[in-house]
């Protein structure tokens, strides 16, 4: 049966509780049976309208973030660190120490603020934007690795955050954002020596992608972001370093500075395509982001997409409420076939469930071992995202998040039945038919999908019919939801 | 075992390209190594047991190039090379640490080697040299070295010093693309992540610290949720997912695929694991590491490249007592290791290859350590090695910016590896092709 293309709104009668589960998967992290019916019930304006909180209020500072440890010398410092630099090898120690202290305080507030991030995402109460935010990290990808200044980090995922429905935005603050000039080496784009990695970035994963803009742009390109560089924790623009002298950037003549180079960048058609293509990726279907290896088919929705993003001058919010309201979004052939993310997993379970909490370390742990570590993508393509997920060693980890999550139960520790600190009778608030199989489905239909078939939860059935204390008590609901989270429909979104 | 081998023999003429080495830097001394290895008794002894036992192995099938198996030790943190490949002849080694050189008295003497020894934890090493089977590669770096642990162990993963950022994908990772292994087991690492180097387009390693966490850990709340976990998995998809899509397998058909796949490594893995050795490993990290991979290379399982970790290499102060236990432990791991391959009649498929991110600085520093420096040496094991030391040891006086130079890129020993040994594509996994060191003899 071939694909719906239409960017039209479904019709309201298909506006069910299947369709409110579809939106709530992909434009948050999911919703347990209540969470579902809640959103249904607002109708599919209001519900698609109710998620797209473009003026939110900003969530709370991460309460280690200090702009000041890492921060570059005053000059009297410069001139101290000479000086022992030169002294004999008791001072160079000193101030290796020195060094090496800023760097393990530096580490700390990474993870206190990788910490952060994941708690802001478990507890918004506008998930929409945060997987925007999630989004433009994957897309602006840059890694504290590299950066080693966590403060940058958290700057830059605050800009995301208040301009997480603008793409133009976004594409002008990037080229001042002080993790990402460092991130791409700009901090030393100078005129006498241009660095041509923001450039290039900028262009091939950034507005346009491959293909669409010469070696030569690139070249010219690189001089408009000289002297596009950082102090301490801002941007700065050395005057100096930055080349006034006329470019010519995808044919056309001028003085671009940095700003300018963005604005041409905008201006073109490739732009509003390219980023229909990633905001499908996200949204819609995992079909990757090289353009040639999409599907005729979808690369002419895609198009249409794009049309649409241009139309709107970038602002995503008339695009994302169209996109989510459309017959091809709810398309059959699009409902539970994205790969979820390692964070849309562990927070889609931590939310849905409402799990108590658990170990931050276990967690960021599991969250390295998923393939997916919040601010260190594993280079500026970002991850690659789909399939890639999910291999033998990472589906055991995501099976095995879930076990911890619901029971606290470590992998290598044994089961503590009454150490579980989880409720999880609150799913069933509301159910007041509680047969083995009244429970499953009430279940399933939240957690797997309304699609998944009889056959597919027979297992399930037995199981709960097995339990001699009734499918409801809460073993029982803790057994049936480890096995729920460990079946491949748990995978998927 | 090599006594039909002479290096002498080798027609390989003289080549360098800058980034390997010539034929020609393997010192006479490693030729002597050889002969003086078959009047060792004890070799005689050991080689004669272990091909006794090979001959009685049915499943052996020793020289097809899919039952080849790569064994990489990381040595994380910088380890310390002077203080591993010891200039003990040297005497600006011991002007430079007054306080850290090895003495001159416990240098393991390399047969006809003047001037340079092995770290005395390193006994087992040196017995592995005398039975030709040990080559240490001196002086193996890259060009424009980076101190930092991060960026170098990167460099080292991802097998390429130019780019920044890179592609988050490494030489083994690369190298195993597009080659089908059953089962997903084609790199195994021990250790709860998988490191770089094994991540490739496809490639993802199956990683556990133990094989207890290699499985699905629900079993353990219920016999019944055991047998409906694997009910769950048995149970057809709908024939609808059946079909491919327009962008490949139906993704809920590949999931469930994938959890099938792992439910057999997991189990082949937690077998093999479960079995007992011949030879006691020690109770290092890196012997019970080594013990679990000589297990599963024993199981037969496809794994092409196994993954184990050695760290705590970051002797900045105190150095003495931590580097010399963890070369001993390293030793003992490797003779272990090695001891058991030659009774399960494996160790003519096993090729070992230990490598850390850097070495360390020619000075030592006011705490009684080393700081990061740069060349290091690289240690290669097994019967298909060309034994020996090679390399120049770097020259302790002609230094860049206080550091050793590097004479041999550690690229071309991964093509060695890779290419000669394994059989994969070196090339696509390095970017570019590296002329073969000779490290790894021909004819193996």
């Amino acid at each position: 049966m071939p694909m719906d293309p239409s960017w039209s709104p479904i019709p309201e009668s298909r506006w069910t509780p299947a369709a409110a589960r579809h939106v709530l998967q992909r434009a948050a992290f999911g919703g347990d049976a209540n969470a579902i019916a809640r959103l249904h019930e607002l109708g599919r304006d209001r519900a698609i309208e109710s998620l797209i909180q473009p003026d939110a209020p900003v969530p709370d500072h991460p309460v280690d973030a200090d702009p000041d440890v890492i921060k570059p010398p005053s000059r009297e410092e410069r001139i101290e660190y000479r000086r022992m630099r030169a002294g004999d090898e008791q001072q160079r120690e000193r101030l290796r120490q020195m060094r090496l202290a800023a760097q393990r305080n530096d580490r700390a507030m990474f993870r206190q603020i990788q910490r952060w991030w994941l708690d802001v995402m478990r507890t918004t109460e506008t998930p929409l934007n945060e997987r925007l935010v999630l989004l433009w990290h994957n897309h602006f990808a840059t890694g504290h690795r590299a950066v080693r200044d966590a403060f940058l980090m958290y700057q830059q995922n605050a800009m995301f955050r208040a301009h997480c429905y603008d793409f133009a935005q976004l594409a002008r603050r990037i080229v001042r954002d002080p993790a990402m000039l460092k991130y791409l080496n700009n901090d030393r784009n100078s005129r006498r020596s241009p660095n041509e990695n923001l450039a290039r970035e900028l262009m091939e994963l950034f507005t346009l992608g491959a293909g669409n803009y010469t070696e030569q742009d690139i070249k010219e390109g690189a001089r408009a972001l000289t002297g596009y560089s950082v102090d301490d924790n801002d941007f700065e623009f050395r005057r100096a370093q930055h080349d006034p002298s006329t470019k010519t950037i995808l044919g056309a003549k001028g003085d671009y500075d940095g700003d300018a180079f963005v604005n041409r960048l905008l201006g073109r058609d490739a732009c509003p395509r390219f980023v229909a293509l990633k905001l499908y990726d996200h949204f819609v279907y995992d079909v990757g982001d090289d353009w040639d290896k999409v599907p005729r088919d979808r690369q002419r929705v895609i198009l249409t997409l794009g049309r649409l993003i241009k139309k709107h001058e970038y602002d995503l919010v008339p695009v994302l409420q169209q996109v989510l309201a459309s017959r091809h979004f709810h398309d059959p052939g699009n409902v539970g076939k994205k790969i979820r993310s390692p964070a849309h997993l562990m927070i889609g379970t931590m939310r849905t469930l409402r799990t108590p909490s658990r170990n931050n370390r276990m967690l960021a742990e599991a969250m390295e071992q998923m393939g997916q570590v919040v601010f260190e993508p594993p280079s500026v393509n970002g991850w690659d995202g789909g399939k890639a997920w999910i291999n033998t060693s990472t589906l055991y980890v995501r099976q095995n998040l879930a076990v911890y999550l619901v029971t606290g139960k470590r992998p290598d520790q044994p089961f503590d039945a009454r150490g579980t600190g989880y409720d999880p009778t609150v799913l069933l608030e509301g159910l007041d038919e509680r047969t083995p199989r009244a429970v499953v489905d009430h279940l399933a239909d939240a957690l797997l999908g309304e699609q998944v078939p009889e056959a597919r939860r027979a297992a399930l059935y037995a199981f709960a019919e097995g339990r001699n204390k009734g499918a409801d008590d809460p073993q029982a609901l803790i057994g049936l939801l480890c096995m729920i989270t460990a079946m491949p429909e748990y995978q998927l979104c | 075992m090599c006594t039909d081998y002479h290096p002498l023999s080798s027609n390989d003429t003289a080549a360098t390209d800058g980034y390997g080495f010539t034929r020609r830097a393997l010192l006479g001394a490693g030729m002597g190594m050889v002969s003086a290895a078959v009047t060792v008794p004890g070799f005689i002894t050991r080689a004669g047991v272990a091909m006794a036992d090979t001959s009685m192995r049915v499943s052996s099938k020793s020289g097809v190039p899919e039952d080849r198996v790569l064994v990489v030790v990381q040595l994380s943190g910088g380890n310390d090379g002077l203080n591993t490949v010891v200039p003990f002849g040297n005497g600006a080694y011991y002007r430079n640490r007054p306080g850290l050189a090895v003495p001159d008295d416990q240098v393991l003497r390399v047969p006809g080697q003047d001037g340079v020894g092995l770290n005395p934890g390193l006994r087992p090493v040196l017995e592995l040299m005398e039975q030709g089977r040990a080559a240490v590669v001196q002086g193996v770096g890259y060009p424009n070295p980076n101190r930092s642990h991060f960026v170098s162990m990167d460099i080292w993963h991802t097998a390429s010093p130019e780019t920044d950022g890179g592609t988050g994908r490494g030489w083994i990772g690369k190298a195993l693309d597009g080659v089908k292994v059953a089962d997903g087991l084609g790199c195994v690492s021990m250790g709860a992540e998988a490191p770089l180097a094994t991540y490739g387009k496809q490639t993802r390693a199956v990683s556990f610290a133990s094989p207890e966490n290699f499985r699905w850990t629900g079993r353990d709340l219920h016999p019944d949720m055991s047998k409906t976990y694997d009910d769950l998995l048995d149970t057809p998809l709908d024939q609808q997912h059946a079909r491919r899509t327009d962008l490949g397998e139906d993704p809920l058909a590949f999931v469930q695929r994938t959890a099938l796949d792992a439910r057999v490594a997991s189990e082949r893995v937690r077998r093999a694991v479960a079995q007992r050795t011949n030879n006691s490993f020690p109770g290092s990290g890196l012997g019970r590491q080594l013990e679990m991979v000589a297990k599963m290379i024993r199981a037969d399982l496809p794994t092409r490249v196994y993954y184990v970790n050695h760290g705590g290499f970051d002797t900045h102060a105190g150095q003495v007592n931590t580097h010399a236990n963890l070369v001993r432990q390293f030793g003992e791991a490797i003779g272990a290791f090695h001891r058991e391959l030659e009774q399960t009649g494996d160790a003519g498929r096993v090729v070992t290859m230990a490598f850390s991110e850097f070495g360390r600085r020619v000075k030592q520093n006011a705490s009684g350590g080393t700081d990061h420096g740069v060349a290091g040496p690289v240690f290669l094991f097994g019967d298909a090695v060309q034994p020996g030391l090679w390399g120049d040891h770097p020259s302790l006086t002609d230094l860049l910016d206080g550091d050793l130079k590097h004479g041999v890129d550690f690229r071309s020993i991964y093509a060695d590896v890779l290419g000669n040994w394994l059989e994969l594509d070196d090339g696509a996994a390095l970017g570019k092709t590296f002329r073969p060191t000779g490290l790894i003899r021909a004819s193996a």
